[in-house]
C-alpha cells in the first residue's frame, strides 16, 4: 500500500504508459508502408494472452515456456561460469603483478572483439549447445573480470596500510580488504555481465540454436508471424529486467554497510 | 576532569598508564625519492630522540617530509640512510625491508576504518588477526574502551559511514589502542575539521592519552594544535626536510583550553612561529605542492 503513495512508482507507471502510447501512435499514424506490418500493443497482448493463439505462441502454450527455459538455462550457465572464473581472475589481477601483466595483455586484445563476431567460429569448433553458451560466457567473463580488477585497483591504499598495521596476513588482506573493498565494482560487473549475457544470447540463438527466445524471434521472422516476434522481444526484456533486479537485491544484502550509509545521507 | 580522577585511582589503569616502553630513536635518517634519476631529497639527516610515553608533535610546512618520516616509522616506506630504533631494537634501516606492525599503529589523515565492518568489528580486528585475544575477550575490551572514551559503546554496531568524521577518528584511535601499541602515529588526523570539532577532538585525544600513555608521534601543520597537545614540538624545515628546532613544552597536564591564552603558551607560540613561518614562506615561494 505504501507503494501507491510513492511518487517514483507513479512516475514509472507513467513512463510505461508513455512507451505504449508511443508504440501505438507509431503504428497508427506514421504514414510509412513498412510500419503497417508492426502489430499494435492490443494485437500483441491479445495474442500473448490468447488460449488459442493465431501463430502458436502465448502464455497458455507449453512451447513458449520451453523457449523461455532454454534461454534462461543458457544465460544462467554462461553467467555463472563467467562469474566463477571472472571474479577470481579479476581479484588475482589486482593482487598479483605478474598475473595482472599477463592477463591484461590477453584481455586487452580479446575484449574488443564484438561478441557476434565469435559466433561463426564458435559454431565451427563447438557442438551446438556449447557454441551459444560459449559466446555468452565470453562477453560476461570480460565484464566481470575487468570490473573486478578495477574494483580491486580502486580500493584506497590506506585500507591496505591499516590492515598491515593491525597485523593482517596476506590472506587476511584478501578476505578483509580486497574482496569487500571490490564488492561494489564486482556487482556493477555482474549487472553488466548479466545484460551482456542476455544480449549475446539472443544473437547467438538466432544463428545457432534450435530452441530459445532468440530462435523463436528469428523463426517468427521467417514465417512473418509479427506478433510473436514482439512477444519474444518482450519476454527477453522481462527476463533481463528481473535478473538484474535479482543481482541488485543480492548486492544490497551483501553490502548493507553501503545501504545504511546512503540511508543516513539521503 | 572527572575522567582523570577516576583513572588515577584504578589499579589496572595505573599499570597501563605507566609507560615502560616506546622509546624511539631516529638516527641520521634520510630519504631520497629517485623515481627517474631526479633524486628528490624528502628527509635529510634527521635525528630525534623520543622518550617512552612522550607526546611529540612534528610541525612543518607542506612538503617538509613529515609524512615521509611517518611512513618510514610506520614501515610503509624504506629509508635511504640512517636507522630507527624502537626500545633499542632496530626498526628500520637501509638493509631492512619495511615492515608495518601492531607495535606502531597509524591513524590516517583521511581515516581508514574499514567501511564494511561495524565499529565493534573494526576495533576487534587487530587482536583477532594477531590471535592475541579470543573473540569474547576482544569484544569485552573493545566495548570497555568505547565506553571509557566518551560513551562510544552506543555506536558499536553502527557502520563507520553512519558516524560523524570526528567520531570516526575517535573510533580509529581506539582501534589503534586496542593493539597495545608502543607508539601511536597520527598523520594529521584532524586536518579536514572545522575549529569547533577540532577542539572537541583535542579534548578527546588528551583524555585518551591520559588513559593510556603511549608514545605519540603527531604530524600536523597546525602550530597551535601542536603546542597545545604535545610535550615536545619538532619544527621541520622545508625540503630537504630536517629538524630545525626542538621545543620542550612546559605547560602542565592536564591541558585545558584556557591555557591557549596563557602567557606561557603565547611565548612558546611566538618562538615556534618564527621558525615555521620562515620555512612556510620558503616553501610558498618555491611553489611546493603538498605531497600528502
Amino acid at each position: 500500500m505504501r507503494m501507491l503513495r510513492n511518487r517514483k512508482f507513479w512516475m514509472m507507471c507513467a513512463g510505461n504508459l508513455g512507451l505504449f502510447a508511443l508504440w501505438y501512435g507509431s503504428v497508427k499514424w506514421i504514414p510509412l508502408e513498412s510500419f503497417r506490418r508492426m502489430p499494435d500493443p492490443v494485437r500483441v497482448m491479445t495474442e500473448w494472452f490468447n488460449p488459442n493463439p493465431v501463430f502458436g505462441i502465448s502464455i497458455f502454450v507449453k512451447t513458449y515456456y520451453f523457449h523461455i527455459l532454454y534461454s534462461t538455462y543458457r544465460a544462467l550457465v554462461s553467467f555463472f561460469l563467467a562469474v566463477s572464473l571472472g571474479v577470481p581472475l579479476g581479484i588475482l589481477m589486482g593482487w598479483n603483478k605478474k598475473v595482472r601483466e599477463f592477463a591484461s595483455a590477453l584481455l586487452g586484445l580479446l575484449q574488443p572483439v564484438p561478441p557476434l563476431a565469435w559466433v561463426p567460429l564458435a559454431i565451427l569448433i563447438l557442438p551446438g549447445e556449447a557454441a551459444v553458451i560459449f559466446v555468452c560466457f565470453l562477453v560476461a567473463f570480460f565484464a566481470t573480470a575487468l570490473n573486478t580488477y578495477v574494483g580491486v585497483k580502486s580500493i584506497d591504499p590506506d585500507y591496505f596500510r591499516a590492515a598491515a598495521c593491525l597485523g593482517a596476513s596476506r590472506k587476511d588482506v584478501l578476505f578483509d580488504v580486497i574482496i569487500p573493498g571490490a564488492l561494489p565494482n564486482i556487482f556493477t560487473g555482474l549487472q553488466i555481465a548479466m545484460g551482456a549475457a542476455w544480449f549475446s544470447l539472443a544473437a547467438g540463438e538466432m544463428i545457432a540454436a534450435q530452441y530459445g527466445l532468440g530462435f523463436l524471434i528469428m523463426e517468427s521472422y521467417n514465417l512473418v508471424q509479427v506478433p510473436t516476434i514482439v512477444i519474444g522481444m518482450a519476454t527477453l526484456g522481462l527476463l533481463g529486467y528481473f535478473s538484474s533486479m535479482f543481482i541488485r537485491y543480492v548486492g544490497g544484502k551483501l553490502m548493507r554497510w553501503r545501504e545504511e550509509a546512503m540511508g543516513v545521507k539521503g | 576532569m572527572a575522567l582523570f580522577d577516576k583513572i588515577e585511582v584504578t589499579p589496572r589503569d595505573a599499570a597501563t598508564s605507566a609507560a615502560i616502553d616506546g622509546a624511539l630513536s631516529i638516527r641520521r635518517v634520510s630519504k631520497v625519492y629517485d623515481p627517474d634519476g631526479a633524486g628528490v631529497v624528502a628527509v635529510q639527516d634527521c635525528s630525534v630522540e623520543i622518550a617512552p610515553g612522550e607526546f611529540v608533535a612534528i610541525v612543518g610546512p607542506s612538503g617538509c617530509g613529515k609524512s615521509t618520516l611517518l611512513n618510514v616509522l610506520a614501515g610503509f616506506d624504506t629509508l635511504t640512510a640512517g636507522e630507527i630504533l624502537l626500545d633499542g631494537n632496530p626498526l628500520a634501516s637501509v638493509s631492512r625491508p619495511p615492515q608495518p606492525g601492531p607495535d606502531r599503529v597509524v591513524v590516517f589523515q583521511h581515516g581508514a576504518l574499514f567501511p564494511w565492518k561495524t565499529v565493534l568489528e573494526n576495533i576487534m580486528y587487530g587482536p583477532l588477526r594477531q590471535k592475541t585475544m579470543t573473540n569474547a575477550a576482544a569484544e569485552e575490551k573493545a566495548l570497555d574502551l568505547l565506553r571509557r572514551c566518551g560513551g562510544l559503546d552506543t555506536v558499536a554496531s553502527s557502520y563507520p559511514a553512519q558516524l560523524s568524521s570526528g567520531m570516526q577518528r575517535r573510533v580509529e584511535i581506539i582501534r589503534a589502542l586496542m593493539n597495545e601499541p608502543k607508539v601511536l602515529l597520527l598523520d594529521e588526523p584532524f586536518r579536514a575539521m572545522d575549529s569547533v570539532s577540532k577542539a572537541t577532538m583535542h579534548r578527546h585525544l588528551l583524555e585518551m592519552y591520559s588513559l593510556c600513555r603511549k608514545t605519540i608521534v603527531f604530524i600536523t601543520h597546525d602550530l597551535e594544535e601542536a603546542i597545545y597537545l604535545a610535550d615536545t614540538v619538532i619544527v621541520m624545515t622545508t625540503r630537504p626536510g630536517t629538524v630545525k628546532k626542538v621545543l620542550k613544552i612546559s605547560l602542565p597536564r592536564p591541558r585545558l583550553p584556557q591555557m591557549m591564552s596563557s602567557h606561557e603558551y603565547l611565548e612558546i607560540k611566538r618562538q615556534v612561529a618564527e621558525g615555521v613561518h620562515e620555512e612556510a614562506k620558503k616553501a610558498f615561494e618555491r611553489g611546493e605542492r603538498e605531497h600528502a
